[in-house]
């Protein structure tokens, strides 16, 4: 499980958040969740424009056995999706916290990062479950 | 073995590994006031023997009344043959089975199902079904308000042409989930939606427009008009139609040439008997691009490991036994008896077939209709084309007259609108399918004329 990179922060309910350079938030979900998901089959995209709570679900990851809700782990607006998911979902399989970006929000206020854990936090959460 | 799951002893010894003294300790939770106590109004048991003589009884209070009563459910002819074959053991199952696909029959029938319902609507893909025409577009609806993404809304255009039922069900099922359906008014002179009325609405957001093929009066509604507007205002349609009508007239995936996004209806025209209160069987079907949306079971066909061709469950996340309280239904099963006389129903017939059938009821119910209206005091009441059912106005209580026909000469004459439709007045529809003859039609005719001379 080193594999957890600690550039950015997770969610109890596995989704990461990347605080970037220009102050938006990116998100997707940790590899430990596509891996328990299995091969993904669809995702169902945000709205570009669309506004979301800090845990409002606004996406839907769908594999063959489970759809699961993605909830955002900031306030903010939705600024960007990764269309790509819609011709190609095991971009999540395959390279989750990179290529397989969800979607970007505009945060309201970066200081709901910290109620998210670290890297060692994740990790020592997933060894629990 | 008898279905008992529980002996005496078996529930002694549960009561006791749990520390309780009876049954009626578990529930110590509940208030008294709040349970129902005995069932005072439920009379007492009755054996076998006496409960077919009760029900025999009832049935023969019922006779055999010549039909002209349509209103959403149609005496059509089904041959012996599909009921014979349905009731075989090998079909008798009344669900998908849990484990699907050790039934590879049950799923390939479904299959058949399917491709002949989405041809028959020209539509990509079809469910496995829901329970009735009216909880299908209660389904639709719902469906409608999770797949307009262009949409916030939650109001739904409901023409008031649609079946009096499946509004009120609807409004049942929706309403706590805070949809609104908004009515639209129909043409006094045609019966049709009225397109002029729909301007009213342009600007606001709606997530779906309703539209019935044919509407309750029977009337033929200007389908493309009604799907090209709702494209236009970015609402999502949805055609509630009868299946067997669609054997002749254009059906809701060529609406508009673009189609509709859903289309839903009540299959008992497709082979079920009339019952009162059914079992029926409701029937919906999409466009690709709202599949992930649509409730209910859809089968497909694969291909095995070693290369055989299979069928199997698809599409099943989004599921209640997946997604529990976020599954897009959890009041949807489908009809697998009444789907199974539908498939063969339709097999046995063809699209020919159908379409004889479809064309004999609507020429019977023109000849009904131009013969009841050659009566003093009877007179048709729109001017719009109609499939097989027709809006007559007749001078009486028109509740009065259809409980006479009834009761004094076992003709069941029609619908009565005057309730539901308090502003056409003494007015009820009729419909006479291919089973009616010429010779009923006159029965029918002479019988009424009598009636109002009296």
């Amino acid at each position: 499980m080193s594999n957890t990179p600690d550039d950015r922060k997770y969610a109890d309910s596995h989704e990461w958040a990347l605080l970037e350079a220009d102050g938006n938030v990116r998100v997707g979900i940790s590899d430990h969740a596509q891996e328990l998901l299995g091969d993904l089959v669809f995702v169902e995209l945000p709205e570009v424009g669309q506004s979301v709570g800090k845990g409002d679900e606004c996406s839907v990851v769908e594999s063959v056995k489970a759809a699961s809700d993605i909830y955002s782990p900031v306030t903010g607006e939705i600024i960007a999706i990764n269309d790509s998911l819609e011709d190609s979902p095991e971009a999540i399989n395959e390279s989750s916290y990179d290529d397989g970006w969800i979607f970007v929000v505009k945060p309201v206020d970066t200081s709901e990062l910290d109620d998210l854990l670290d890297a060692e936090g994740y990790e020592n959460l997933i060894e629990d479950e | 073995m008898p279905f008992i799951p529980h002996s005496e002893q078996d529930i002694e010894q549960m009561l006791s590994t749990i520390g309780a003294n009876s049954i009626d300790d578990l529930f110590d939770e509940i208030p008294a006031d709040l349970r129902c106590g005995d069932l005072e109004k439920i009379p007492k048991g009755m054996n076998e023997m006496e409960v077919t003589r009760l029900l025999r009884d009832r049935a023969a209070q019922d006779g055999l009344p010549l039909c002209f009563l349509g209103a959403g459910a149609y005496e059509h002819h089904i041959p012996a043959a599909v009921w014979e074959i349905t009731t075989r053991g090998e079909f008798y199952s009344a669900y998908t089975p849990y484990q699907a696909e050790a039934s590879q029959g049950t799923l390939q029938l479904l299959y058949e199902y399917q491709s002949m319902m989405a041809s028959l609507m020209g539509m990509d893909v079809s469910n496995a079904s829901l329970y009735d025409g009216a909880s299908a577009l209660s389904e639709a609806v719902l469906m409608a308000v999770r797949a307009n993404r262009k949409s916030k809304s939650r109001k739904i255009l409901m023409p008031r042409t649609i079946n009096p039922v499946y509004r009120k069900v609807t409004e049942a099922i929706v309403k706590n989930q805070e949809i609104e359906l908004v009515e639209v008014p129909y043409d006094s002179e045609t019966g049709q939606t009225d397109l002029t009325a729909l301007e009213q609405f342009v600007g606001e957001d709606y997530a779906a427009l309703v539209i019935p093929q044919p509407n309750f009066f029977g009337v033929i509604e200007n389908v493309d008009a009604l799907t090209a507007w709702a494209a236009e205002n970015k609402i999502l349609s949805i055609g509630v139609v009868n299946p067997m009508a669609m054997a002749l007239l254009k059906p809701p995936g060529e609406w508009a040439e673009i189609g509709v996004d859903i289309a839903c209806g009540e299959g008992q025209p497709l082979g079920v008997p009339l019952a009162s209160g059914g079992p029926y069987f409701g029937f919906m079907c999409c466009k690709q691009q709202h599949v992930r949306q649509m409730p209910g079971r859809i089968i497909g066909r694969t291909t095995d490991l070693e290369g055989k061709q299979g069928f199997t469950l698809t599409l099943q996340a989004r599921e209640q036994h997946i997604r529990r309280s976020k599954a897009t239904s959890n009041i949807c099963t489908n009809q697998g008896l009444l789907v199974t006389a539908a498939t063969i129903y339709m097999s046995l017939l063809g699209p020919d077939g159908l379409k004889k059938v479809a064309l004999n009821s609507h020429k019977t119910t023109q000849a009904l209709a131009v013969r009841l209206s050659s009566i003093e005091g009877v007179s048709i009441v729109f001017s719009g084309q109609t499939f097989h059912e027709c809006v007559l106005r007749i001078a009486t209580d028109t509740r009065k007259l259809i409980d006479e026909l009834a009761k004094d000469h076992h003709i069941l004459a029609g619908f009565n609108l005057s309730v539901d439709y308090s502003e056409l007045g003494d007015t009820i529809l009729v419909c006479a399918t291919e089973t009616r003859t010429e010779e009923d039609i006159e029965k029918f005719a002479i019988t009424l004329e009598n009636v109002l001379n009296k």
